[in-house]
Order: structure tokens, then sequence, then C-alpha cells
């Protein structure tokens, strides 16, 4: 292990369930302040990378550090005020306020009897100024659409007031306006964020850096531009595609050509 | 927004102080009523008389009926109506589903069982108490459904299937021993009883549940956070710092110990567990530093009311007050499963 590494870093983490290899010795290593986009296919070992990176798995072998120390001796709720995680479409029966919402990030910053403080709220109103929900705070959850249920999640975890942001497929089944916006929201958040992606292009203009998983297995880390290769999405997604590379720095495109052999 | 807040803080305590008055007011209302005429100023005079605090003016007869039977029963069903109340209240967010109570994790229906095997087996060999009984059974009960939902993985709804199954076996086996064993006279008092009733409440029985009451609403109280961190789920509850495991145990554990106490005291009262959460949701919200408290209160006055109407609809006879509140409840449950319909 590499001394003074600071932030969230796995190292070489594994996790088999039921007898399934669902990640082989997987490394990752966020720089500060960057946002890192987790693609792959579908059970490619995305979201069960992010619940290693949270804590709430246990790697089956390697080791999760947050500063240096392994994320158990880390405690849940100082853990908790360091790491927030977005869950893919977190959904609720309990009939909350945006407000209610947001205000659950500050569970770990209380204790069990104390009162809603000053601070609480002046942390709770500046996560909803931030994510543009100012003027939603007290419409009711079930009421939100899609993409401003996102953002209710992302104000609550801001509320955790983390330096590590995970976030797992935040921008499924979102129109493609709520998906720029959010990722504009995220990228823009002074945080090392960690976001598993579906959508390629989105990936390569939002983030600084790719890990790219296969089978459980890491196949690529870097830029998008070193990243998103013709033979990449050949050998990961079976496809056949062209880049394109602007000249000017902007992130290089993807266009999808069909499914490789056809 | 932060006067909003505070200002909702002072709706709760608004609402708190209110409740707690409507039910005081309530109970010195319910044992002025009855057969024998007793007027509310007079049972006060009893009242303060037996704490030694001024001169009974009542025959000892009619003092008799207020500090024997009526009081410790309306306290009874204050005590049960709080705390099965809190108990739903509790298990519906700890098991985000909105049905749970503990008719549903079968703990009512154990100790109906441990009644019966007391009452109409003569287990214990008359060592054991028909709450004793009861008391074994919830417990018994409520540790299959434990064990039954981690063998079968350990997820919220196994936990529910789980009681559901404890529920339709113990319910079976209580059923199977009061028609094989008992003698007419003993299977109508047990059926009574099974239906939930307070008019066997003693000074005693009201201390024990009182104390119980207490300490588990306490317990409550300080996990209500922990119960708001649940709303979107267990894994979203362990990232906001929740220890899941251990809440689950804990809530469970005292929920269980209260509602065996309680049915050990008053039978089987069904559906207070499960109706009352809801409508105090309606009053202060979902958050639980605000709806535990108002839940109890709420709860507390329902009973004392629907007991009392129990006892004097047919008077001179009872019906068992799981009866009533199965017959508000019934309804109430079919509002509960249209609004969850329509919110999905």
């Amino acid at each position: 292990m590499s001394g003074g590494q600071a932030g969230l870093s796995a190292d070489r983490v594994s996790r088999t369930a039921g007898g399934r290899l669902i990640l082989d010795t997987v490394s990752v290593t966020p720089a500060a302040g960057s946002t890192v986009g987790v693609l792959g296919p579908n059970g490619s070992g995305k979201s069960t990378l992010l619940r290693l990176l949270a804590g709430v798995l246990a790697p089956t072998s390697g080791l999760v550090t947050l500063d240096d120390q392994p994320l158990p001796e880390w405690g849940r709720r100082r853990l908790a005020k360091r790491v927030a995680v977005v869950q893919q479409q977190a959904d609720t029966q309990v009939e909350l306020s945006v407000r209610d919402v947001v205000s659950l990030g500050r569970i770990p910053h209380r204790g069990p009897w104390s009162p809603i403080s000053a601070e609480d709220h002046a942390v709770v109103a500046a996560a909803l100024v931030d994510t543009g929900l100012a003027d939603k705070a007290d419409r009711a959850w079930q009421t939100l659409s899609g993409g401003e249920r996102q953002r209710a999640q992302i104000a609550r975890a801001l509320v955790q007031q983390p330096r590590e942001l995970l976030l797992d497929e935040p921008t499924n089944h979102l129109d493609i306006q709520y998906q720029l916006d959010l990722l504009t929201l995220i990228s823009r958040l002074p945080l090392t964020t960690i976001v598993a992606l579906h959508d390629l292009n989105l990936a390569a203009m939002y983030c600084d850096q790719l890990v790219v998983l296969n089978r459980g297995s890491v196949v690529a880390v870097g830029t998008p531009r070193a990243v998103l290769t013709v033979e990449l999405l050949a050998e990961v997604y079976g496809v056949r595609a062209e880049i394109e590379h602007p000249e000017t720095d902007g992130p290089p495109h993807v266009r999808f050509l069909g499914v490789l052999g056809q | 927004m932060i006067g909003q807040r505070s200002e909702s803080g002072r709706a709760v305590g608004t609402y708190c102080l209110a409740g707690v008055g409507i039910l005081a007011v309530s109970i010195s209302v319910v044992v002025a009523i009855g057969p024998a005429r007793v007027g509310v100023t007079d049972a006060w005079s009893v009242v303060l008389s037996r704490l030694g605090l001024a001169e009974v003016e009542l025959s000892p007869l009619r003092a008799g009926i207020v500090w024997d039977l009526r009081l410790p029963r309306a306290l009874l069903a204050a005590i049960c109506g709080a705390g099965l109340a809190v108990c739903g209240a509790v298990m519906q967010a700890l098991l985000r589903n909105p049905l749970a109570d503990p008719f549903v994790l079968g703990v009512s229906s154990g100790a109906s069982t441990g009644a019966v095997a007391v009452v109409v087996l003569g287990v214990g060999g008359g060592a054991l108490s028909i709450s004793s009984g009861a008391f074994v059974g919830a417990v018994v009960s409520f540790a299959l459904v434990l064990l039954l939902s981690q063998t079968l993985g350990g997820t919220t709804e196994r936990v529910v299937l789980s009681g559901v199954a404890a529920m339709q076996l113990f319910s079976s086996l209580t059923s199977f021993i009061v028609l094989t064993s008992g003698d007419a006279e003993t299977t109508r008092g047990v059926l009574f009883w099974l239906l939930g009733s307070l008019s066997s409440a003693a000074w005693s029985e009201v201390a024990l549940c009182a104390l119980v009451l207490a300490g588990v609403l306490a317990v409550c109280l300080g996990y209500a956070r922990t119960l708001d961190a649940f709303a979107f789920g267990a894994e979203a509850a362990a990232t906001l710092g929740v220890a899941v495991a251990r809440t689950r145990v804990v809530l469970l554990c005292a929920t269980a110990l209260l509602t065996a106490a309680l049915v050990s005291a008053a039978g089987a009262i069904g559906f207070v567990g499960l109706v009352l959460p809801h409508a105090a949701r309606a009053l202060v919200g979902a958050n639980h530093g605000r709806l535990l408290p108002v839940t109890a209160v709420v709860g507390a006055v329902f009973l004392v009311w629907i007991d009392t109407l129990a006892r004097t609809v047919l008077e001179p006879q009872e019906v068992p007050v799981g009866v009533v509140t199965s017959l508000i409840g019934v309804p109430a449950f079919v509002v509960v499963l249209y609004r969850t319909r329509r919110a999905t």
C-alpha cells in the first residue's frame, strides 16, 4: 500500500457473492477533487465497487482505505461525515417534504437527543440553494420529478458535508436535459466524486478520469481521451464505433456504428 | 425558514400538551361513566383522598368502583393505546412497511397461545398466571419470527412474511388447544380474553405496563432520528452512519417486550398499532421525534374512549374492546391500503 494516500482508495479489492466473483482485484485511487466515472456493461461490478467504497459491503479480500485508515476502523458516523452516497433511484413511501429529505443528511452530525441547531438549518438551506431546490423545499417528495428527486438526494448528501461523494447511475431514466443538468451540478462540486455511468459520451464530457470495468476487472484507467478507444469498446461492449477527437481540448465523442460482427 | 421549523416544533409541543390535557379530561370523564352513577368531581375526590389529599365523601362501595375498577381500567386503556400505537409506528418505520404492527409480526398471536396453554392445558401447574403465559408466548413467537427471517435472508420483507407465518401458526395452535381441550366455560372466558379486554385491569398491571411503556418509549425516542434515516431503506440508513443491525435488534426487542406486557394485561387488542400511527402522521408528519410522542397520546385517548364505548354500548353486557377496535380498524385499514395504492 502506498503511504500518505489522502482520500478514498481501493487496494486490490475482490468481492465474491454466492460463489461468483463480482469484483476481481480492483484498485482505484481517485485524485482529490476530481470527478471519476466508473463505466462498464450491466453486471460488470460498478455498483458493487461503489458499495465497497461506501463501506456498506465488505470486500472478500483487499482493503478500502480513507486517508490511509481502513474503512471499518472509521466508525459509521465518522465515515458518514466524510463519504456521502447517492443511490440509484432512491424512493420511499414515507410522506416527506424536500426539506425533510435533505435534513436526513444532518443525522450523522447530531447526537441522539440534541435538537436541530442553527448550523443544521444553515447547512440545509445552503444545500437547497446549491442544488436549485430552494423554492421547492416544502414540496412533497412524492410530487417531485425524477430529476428533482436526484437533486434532493444530492442536496441531502451535501448536507453530510462530505469530501467524497459516490453516485450510482444518478442519471438513469432521466430526460436528457436533466441528465446534463445533473452532471453539470455534480462535476462542479468541490468534492472527490466517483460516479457510475452508463452513457459513454456523458462520461467523457463530465469526468476527469474514467475507470472501465468488465466482468469485475478493471480493463482501462485514464482520461476520457486515453480510455475511450475503438478497441476498448469492441472488447468491453462488443460494438463497432468511431471516436471523434475535437481539435480543441474538448471531450472525445463516441459514434456507434453497430454490433461487432454484423 | 428557521422560524418555520421552530413553529412546527411549537406545534408539536402544542399537540402533545393539548393531547395530554384531552387525555386527562377523558380519563376524568370516563371514570364517571357506567351503571353506578358517580360524578366527575366525586371521582376526583376519591382519587385525592386515596392520595391522602382530601377526605372521602362517597360511600366505600362507590369509592371502590372508582378506585379499584374504573380508574385502573381507564389508565390501562391509555397505556395499552399509547404502547400499541408506538409499537406500530416503530415497526412500520423499521420494516418500511405501512402495514407492520404487533399483530402482523405474530407477537400478539404468540401471547394468545401462551395464555391459552396456561388456562386450558394447565401448563405450569398453576404456578404460571395467564399474564406470564402470554408473556412467554409473545417472546417465543417473536424469537421464532426473528430466527425464521434470519434463516430466510434477513430482509425486511422476510421479517413481515415470517411474522404472518407465525401469526397463522399460533392462531391455529390456539384454536386447536381451545377446541380440543377446553370445556365450554373456559373456552368462553378465553375467547373473550383473546378478543382483547380491559375488564380485569388491576393496579399491579397498570404499574407494570406503565413502567415498561416508559422504558420502551424512552429507548424509541432516543432512536427517533435513526428511524428517520430508514425512510430510504436500510442501506441508505447505513450510509448516514446508522448501525442498522443493532438498531433493528434493539427496537424490535423493545417493541416485542412492550407488546408482550400489554397483551398479557389486556389480551390481543387489534388494529391500534396499525391504524393510529397513520392518523398521527397525518397530524404532524413523518419525523419520528414528533411522531412518536403524538402517536402515544393519540393512541391513549383513542383506546380510553373505545373501551368506554365497549363497556357501555350494550350495557350491562360488555363487548370485548378488541372487537370494537377491529370494527373501526378494518375500514381504516382499507383507507391505508387505498392511500398506499395511490402513492405507488
